[in-house]
């Protein structure tokens, strides 16, 4: 039995795969930024905050980490217009995915800060800082040194599961490789392409947080 | 000790993806044959597009595309199993031998026809753009600037794209089921699709106050067989051909559609 692959019918489409690839990093670089800004806020409620902020986080935590994103994607994009919310697919792409974030970062950072030396708190407030100085200052560098591999999976977690969001219609890598397939019936060559773009993508974003995090988040630290 | 286990697992898993790259080779075999020998055909019909093929309460596949493949098993004198398909998806299940035919308000193009075969057609079928009546909207041109909800790969997807200016926002979902989600919440000023499903978003959310707009095309539906499977595309032809002589093409279009097929064109 012999195949025929065609990789030029999929390829001449390039404009659609590059509005995909750009869309894909688009989401993922706001999508992170959001979600590892709310984490990082969320990780203190959980080790240092009131009560009563703490029983919400954690139950924001727990609903968003055992549910689907896909279905916390399609709540936001067809289930809030009947709250009269209505967000446009990238808009709701990029919601869903940095809620998601946020929630497994939140405990993946609250694990690197609670592994925290004791001494290092005290001996910071012996010198009068003050508790967001302590917080950003001393205990979440070295935190988010000890926790950014795992960090950076969650992000290409969250980059890769950006696939889904072609469900509504947000114009992405796999809603590229759809689109052109349901054009040309040329479905192994369109998938295999946009994997291999996937997986380029995935390895060079790796590396580059990798870099971003040493030479901005956590630099200079000895182990 | 660590060598010899890593050895076993590399076999094993060797042997494991040769296995599942076999399972997928589908064999051009003759279907005809095939089904007369198992007694078996396999049917992909839609479960997401009322009146042609859905589920009621009971979660019991029904609607003229499901009866018309009931139709055919039994003149066939086999079994009939049917496969639920979306849009997307129903070429490829015919192209790789998961489904023998495919009855599911399959439109006929030339970019279809390169891949797979058609019988004669069997129902009527009409696309077109729909909106609410606060809308107003006479020619393609004024598409300008507006969202409109298809889904991908259906004929409505095909002509939408040819007729709609630059600036018009097409917005392109997988199933059927999304894209009236997607009219229904507002994600969408104007959907794009059949007269059925229109009909039914009419039917069932009459505060939208939708009303037909614009014509897409007027596309009969034809049944799909895989590229080659003569004997089974001639077989079919047949059926259709008494069927439509004996009145059974009219009499499902009545009942689905509340109105005669009309005449139908032949492939």
């Amino acid at each position: 039995m012999s195949v025929e692959l065609d990789f030029w019918a999929v390829l001449a489409q390039w404009p659609i795969l590059l509005t995909g690839l750009y869309w894909t990093v688009f989401l993922t670089v706001v999508s992170a930024a959001g979600g590892l800004l709310i984490a990082i806020i969320f990780a203190w409620v959980r080790t240092a905050g009131p009560l009563w902020l703490r029983a919400f986080v954690g139950t924001y935590v727990e609903f968003i980490r055992n549910t689907p994103f896909i279905i916390q994607l399609f709540f936001i994009f067809f289930g809030l217009p009947a709250l009269g919310v209505r967000l446009s697919p990238e808009l709701a792409s990029v919601l869903a995915m940095a809620i998601n974030l946020s929630a497994y970062s939140t405990e993946i950072i609250r694990a690197g800060v609670q592994a925290t030396p004791k001494g290092q708190i005290e001996a910071a407030q012996s010198l009068a800082l003050t508790t967001p100085q302590i917080y950003l200052r001393i205990v979440m560098p070295p935190a988010l040194q000890k926790v950014w591999p795992a960090l950076v999976s969650q992000i290409i977690i969250v980059m890769l599961g950006s696939a889904v969001c072609g469900q509504i219609s947000a114009p992405e890598l796999s809603y590229a490789a759809n689109l052109i397939q349901s054009r040309n019936f040329r479905a192994f060559e369109s998938y295999i392409v946009v994997t291999l773009i996937y997986l380029l993508l995935a390895i060079l974003t790796r590396a580059a947080l990798n870099w971003m995090g040493s030479r901005f988040l956590f630099g200079g630290q000895r182990g | 000790m660590f060598h010899d286990i890593r050895r076993k697992c590399l076999k094993a898993f060797t042997a494991l993806l040769l296995g599942s790259l076999s399972v997928g080779v589908a064999l051009a075999q003759d279907a005809l044959v095939n089904i007369e020998k198992n007694k078996l055909i396999k049917i992909a019909v839609p479960t997401d597009f009322a009146p042609y093929g859905f589920v009621g309460p009971d979660l019991v596949p029904q609607g003229l595309d499901v009866d018309m493949a009931k139709y055919i098993a039994s003149q066939l004198g086999v079994m009939v199993e049917l496969i639920p398909v979306t849009t997307a998806n129903r070429i490829p299940y015919l192209q790789t031998g998961r489904a023998d035919l495919v009855i599911s308000t399959l439109g006929k193009n030339p970019e279809r026809a390169k891949v797979i075969d058609f019988t004669h057609a069997y129902s009527p079928f009409f696309q077109g753009v729909f909106g609410p009546k606060s809308m107003s909207l006479s020619s393609p041109a004024g598409l300008a600037g507006k969202t409109i909800g298809v889904t991908r790969g259906a004929i409505e997807d095909m002509e939408l794209t040819k007729i709609a200016p630059a600036s018009a926002q097409i917005r392109r979902f997988e199933d059927n089921s999304a894209t009236v989600s997607a009219y229904v919440s507002g994600q969408v000023q104007l959907i794009a699709t059949g007269v059925p499903v229109a009909e039914n978003v009419m039917k069932r959310n009459p505060q939208l106050n939708t009303e037909y707009k614009l014509l897409l095309i007027d596309s009969p539906n034809f049944i799909g067989v895989a590229k080659g499977q003569e004997a089974l595309r001639s077989r079919v032809n047949q059926i259709i051909e008494t069927a439509t002589t004996n009145g059974e093409i009219d009499l499902l279009a009545q009942k689905w559609l509340n109105r005669p097929a009309g005449k139908l064109p032949k492939s």
